[in-house]
């Protein structure tokens, strides 16, 4: 249907392009000096006032076939079914199944029946749909065809709508972050106020507590498994890895950033450079692969040789592989930010005899320190926000500690085992997701804006 | 400072020596220190370049023996029986055959009597359920071949196949033997009689590998105690070092072989024979491959192989072990390169999975991506830095790209996941959904990248259109974007790789499903390279760690090819004006 729909749309336009710029030439006869805008306008402006309409009735009507059909599709089914809400979603989960040809297990008679009625009632309206979405293209063509005359500002008018499309593309980013604003704050609101969940934390248990366990005991010689969800362990876990991504890569990063903007040659920066940016440019699964199969037996292996007992999924592995991905990201914005120390500083401070360490330490350092923080903070949201490396490498024990060498879980660890696989959404379990990703969408942008604003101050200071 | 030189009052001239030894020190203190700092720098570059270093090759030792297979070189009777029983010979009838059934009597042919069951079964194991889909293949190409012999290459099942790839056990062959051996029977459970003490060097073996075996459990009890283990559930372990304390005292001279001591297998009559019980003058044992007579063998003429690695640490027990090293040593295993690697889809046998499934989803997801936020990226990157008026939406719009761009991307899939799929109801798993979860990731950094490169075609150009009468978009779309193009297409690239390493919010939005068919439209379930990636590096075995680190070759080959390709473009169109 869609391709039927792309079809109608692209020919009203395209006859809607050769109309109106013939209609032109015509009217122009030759004398084209003397019209407003060139015919290709008249042209560009009848075609978007065919697609403009057609697009609109097609996205709209798209929607209310669908509706009406799942309507009637319900009609189909006995009245037991139709008053159970949960019922009802799965003989219409299977009707559109069997109309859309996928998986069908043994469909019942009413179900059948309702898949039939469905897909008649969908194939009517979306033909409806079609034939009205070609009407409202012609009238939009012919109005614009009407409008063709030696005065008409066409191009004007079609710049217009140029410069809608532009808006509305520009305010897409807005919208995303609307949409991610909506999806984890009603959901999060849902988990935590909604009457209907059961097995829900208060705010202060979620905030507090010290067991985080959304799967309760399945079966009763489990045990005493309680659901919990405390947030704490979780965010111990965070830490801890961030913590020690931030130690292997806040040094090596903020060195190598140094070295390359003040020290080294063009042809060592030629080899460097690229090396952070393969480094930066590497996929987190496979730094995840890397983690888990090279770099946690090795920690492993090492760690038995002092004597020491390291979790096969230690939160030290996990880290070390993460700060190695950061690396190239504060080094790279570090060394932006000392490249952007004036030269007259440094000037003066070799004048009065400062070597270039004591002038990189006791001057530029100083200098670019907003600059580097706010790397640091940058740095800090990504390795929050970083999920592969962790699902492959750390743990899914929630265990509240700061000893290394443990397994430890992470907020999006938790995040990515909720969510994985078949969820209903009106499971505590499937919230408790979305108030996680609330908390990381909040961190991270804190820590985002924070760091953005530092850097704009600071880069007016000097400019 | 006009107030100090008015004032007359200059200030006291402080002498600074360099000649003393104190200033010396000073300055050689000073010069190390610069040394070191600059030292510091060097090695923080190396330690990030050895890291880079460490994994690529890492990945690449584990990933190369993943692009190749071993498969069994056989003559195969293509039997008519067995594939087309009625003579009908059409392809339909050809590809429907038993070709399993004809790789397994190619087997029974290369290493014939073997009886048993379950010997039976340990042999045709080391066939792939794939063994005849080569074969297969030959003769629906080629329907004379039914009836004849062809050499085809039979692939082996991943246990085999990664034995051989990797050095799998050590293999200690003991060949001078001073006894006459006498074998009981040539098939079934028998014992062998030697005239010499030749096992007695063995048992002794085995009594120091008993205790090495009890030490290493006491250790681990150790340990466990220290993490506070309970004594009941190590009771079990307790009872186990005991026990083999006792048989490593005992005096008896025979012992017993399990799976947890080095394998031992006499070769003997052109039979082989597993010991499971010796002495240091008679071994009882299972019959492996039949022995060909009971005669007696002379000194030299038989042989003890020890199979190093115990059985219980391997993949492959000790008659797949010893059936492979039978077919090796008659030349018909041989490694080829993969090829069906890449027209494979995913399968649960490690030697049969393949990556096409995952490179053309993953090729889909991406054109819905591209198709999505280039135009998008490239009109709203457009309106900002060429109309867009400075007030507060503009402003808003701007922090919010900023911002967006640094968002951790597993909360782009929970967006999906909220908006796409359970508001709009959008069908899981599909390239569709997955491209455009992509498409709002990477528009950010399509966005900023041509922001960049518009901003760096100079205003001239604009002006100079202006001035020719152009209007504002026509200067705009007709001058200053096709200046920018180069920088754009590089921008949208780096994305693009971006996107296409990208894992987590496929997962969110359930692309992690196993599929085995290749997906053929975007509404269809399929997964994506980095994906399948994760998907097979959680499997437990080892054939599947080899394939996930070939599959991480390709991945980045890829990577680098497109990165290659935006660095090209930068060097070949970048002006400067």
């Amino acid at each position: 249907m869609a391709g039927w729909y792309a079809l109608v749309v692209v020919a009203l336009m395209l006859a809607g392009f050769a109309l109106a710029r013939g209609r032109a030439q015509s009217v122009a006869g030759g004398n084209y000096a003397g019209m407003h805008s060139l015919p290709s306008y008249h042209g560009l402006y009848t075609a978007s006032l065919a697609f403009i309409p057609a697009l609109i009735t097609f996205l709209v009507g798209s929607q209310i076939a669908g509706y009406l059909a799942t309507q009637s599709a319900i009609s189909a089914l006995p009245n037991d079914i139709q008053s159970d809400i949960l019922r009802q979603g799965a003989a219409l989960r299977e009707a559109v199944n069997i109309v859309r040809g996928g998986p069908v297990g043994a469909a019942s008679a009413e179900v059948q029946s309702a898949a039939a009625n469905y897909s008649s009632a969908l194939s009517a309206g979306q033909w409806i749909t079609l034939a009205l979405g070609a009407l409202a293209g012609l009238a939009g063509l012919s109005w614009g065809l009407s409008r063709v005359s030696m005065n008409f500002r066409a191009r004007n008018a079609f710049e217009k709508l140029v410069h809608a499309l532009l808006w509305i593309c520009a305010t897409i980013a807005v919208l995303t972050t609307v949409g991610i604003v909506f999806s984890v704050v009603g959901e999060t609101y849902r988990f935590f106020f909604d009457p209907a969940i059961k097995g829900k934390p208060t705010v202060f248990e979620f905030l507090f507590g010290t067991e985080w366990n959304p799967q309760a005991a399945m079966r009763a010689d489990q045990g005493d498994i309680q659901t919990a969800y405390g947030f704490l362990p979780l965010l111990t876990g965070t830490l801890l890895i961030t913590v020690i991504a931030i130690a292997v890569a806040g040094p090596l990063g903020l060195f190598s950033a140094i070295y390359l903007a003040e020290y080294a040659s063009p042809r060592v920066r030629s080899v460097a450079k690229p090396v952070l940016e393969i480094l930066a440019g590497i996929p987190t699964v496979v730094l995840g692969f890397f983690a888990a199969l090279t770099v946690a037996p090795y920690i492993r292996g090492w760690g038995e040789t002092f004597g020491l007992n390291v979790a096969s999924e230690s939160a030290l592995a996990a880290g070390v592989v993460m700060g190695m991905m950061i690396i190239p990201f504060i080094s790279s914005l570090s060394d932006d930010v000392i490249n952007a120390v004036p030269q007259s500083l440094r000037d003066g401070s070799y004048a009065m005899g400062a070597t270039k360490s004591e002038t990189i330490r006791q001057v530029v350092l100083p200098a670019a320190l907003p600059g580097i923080v706010s790397a640091f903070m940058l740095a800090i949201s990504r390795a929050i926000g970083e999920t592969m490396i962790v699902v492959m490498a750390a743990g899914l024990a929630a265990n509240l500690t700061f000893n290394p060498l443990d397994a430890v879980t992470t907020i999006t660890v938790q995040i990515k085992t909720i969510l994985v696989g078949d969820q209903e959404f009106d499971s505590a379990k499937t919230l408790a997701a979305f108030a996680l990703g609330f908390v990381l969408f909040f961190v991270t942008l804190v820590l985002n804006f924070i760091a953005l604003k530092v850097v704009q101050k600071y880069r007016e200071q000097y400019d | 400072m006009t107030d100090i030189t008015a004032g007359g009052v200059s200030p006291p001239i402080r002498r600074v020596e360099f000649e003393t030894a104190e200033s010396k020190a000073r300055l050689r203190r000073r010069y190390r220190s610069e040394a070191r700092f600059k030292a510091y720098g060097i090695a923080a570059l190396v330690v990030a370049a050895a890291f880079l270093f460490a994994l690529l090759s890492s990945i690449v030792m584990r990933g190369i023996p993943g692009f190749f297979q071993h498969y069994l070189v056989a003559d195969v009777l293509v039997d008519a029986a067995k594939i087309d029983p009625e003579g009908k010979g059409d392809a339909a009838t050809l590809r429907a055959g038993d070709y399993t059934a004809v790789a397994r009597a190619a087997l029974a042919e290369a290493i014939p009597g073997v009886e048993g069951r379950q010997l039976k079964r340990e042999l045709n194991g080391l066939l792939s359920s794939g063994a005849g889909d080569a074969l297969r293949e030959m003769v629906v190409a080629d329907p004379s071949l039914v009836g004849q012999r062809v050499k085809a290459p039979l692939l082996l099942a991943d246990e085999a196949d990664v034995f051989l790839k990797t050095s799998g056990t050590k293999i200690r062959v003991i060949s001078d033997t001073r006894g006459i051996a006498t074998p009981s029977a040539t098939t079934g459970e028998i014992s062998i009689l030697v005239g010499a003490n030749d096992f007695a060097d063995d048992v002794a073996l085995v009594k120091a590998e008993l205790k090495a075996l009890a030490d290493s459990i006491d250790e681990t009890i150790a340990r466990r105690k220290a993490r506070g283990a309970t004594v009941e559930s190590l009771a079990d372990l307790e009872r186990e070092a005991t026990e083999l304390r006792r048989r490593h005292a005992a005096a008896a001279t025979s012992e017993r072989l399990d799976a947890k001591t080095a394998s031992r297998l006499v070769a003997i009559n052109g039979g082989l024979v597993k010991v499971k019980e010796m002495t240091p003058t008679l071994v009882k044992g299972e019959v492996i491959i039949p022995l060909k007579s009971t005669a007696d063998a002379a000194p030299g003429t038989w042989e003890i192989r020890v199979y190093e690695t115990p059985e219980s640490n391997r993949n492959l027990n000790d008659r797949g072990l010893a059936f492979l090293e039978e077919l090796k040593a008659k030349g018909l295993v041989e490694s080829q390169f993969n090829f069906a690697f890449f027209t494979r889809g995913d399968s649960r046998e490690a030697e049969l999975a393949g990556i096409q499934g995952a490179l053309v989803g993953s090729i889909l997801t991406l054109l819905v991506t591209i198709g999505l936020c280039l135009p998008i990226g490239v009109l709203a990157a457009i309106y900002l830095e060429e109309f867009a008026p400075k007030n507060r939406i503009t402003e808003l719009i701007e922090i919010n790209i900023n911002n967006l761009a640094a968002v951790p991307s597993i909360v782009f899939g929970l967006l999906g996941l909220a908006v796409f799929l359970n508001f709009f109801g959008m069908p899981r798993s599909a390239p569709l959904v997955g491209g455009l979860v992509l498409a709002l990731l990477v528009l950010p950094t399509i966005i900023i990248a041509s922001r960049a490169a518009l901003k760096s075609v100079p205003p001239s150009i604009r002006e100079a259109a202006l001035g020719v009468g152009a209007s504002k978009q026509q200067a705009v779309f007709h001058h200053v974007l096709p200046l920018a193009m180069p920088g754009i297409m590089t921008g949208t690239i780096i994305g693009m790789a971006h996107a296409l390493g990208e894992t987590a919010p496929l997962l969110m939005i359930g692309m992690i499903a196993f599929i085995v068919d290749v997906p053929s439209s975007l509404t269809q379930a399929a997964t994506v390279l980095p994906v399948q990636i994760f998907l097979w590096s959680d499997l437990p075995e080892p054939a599947f760690k080899m394939k996930t680190a070939a599959a991480i070759i390709v991945l980045l080959a890829v990577l680098f090819l497109m990165n290659g390709l935006a660095i090209w473009l930068r060097k070949k169109f970048e002006r400067r004006w």
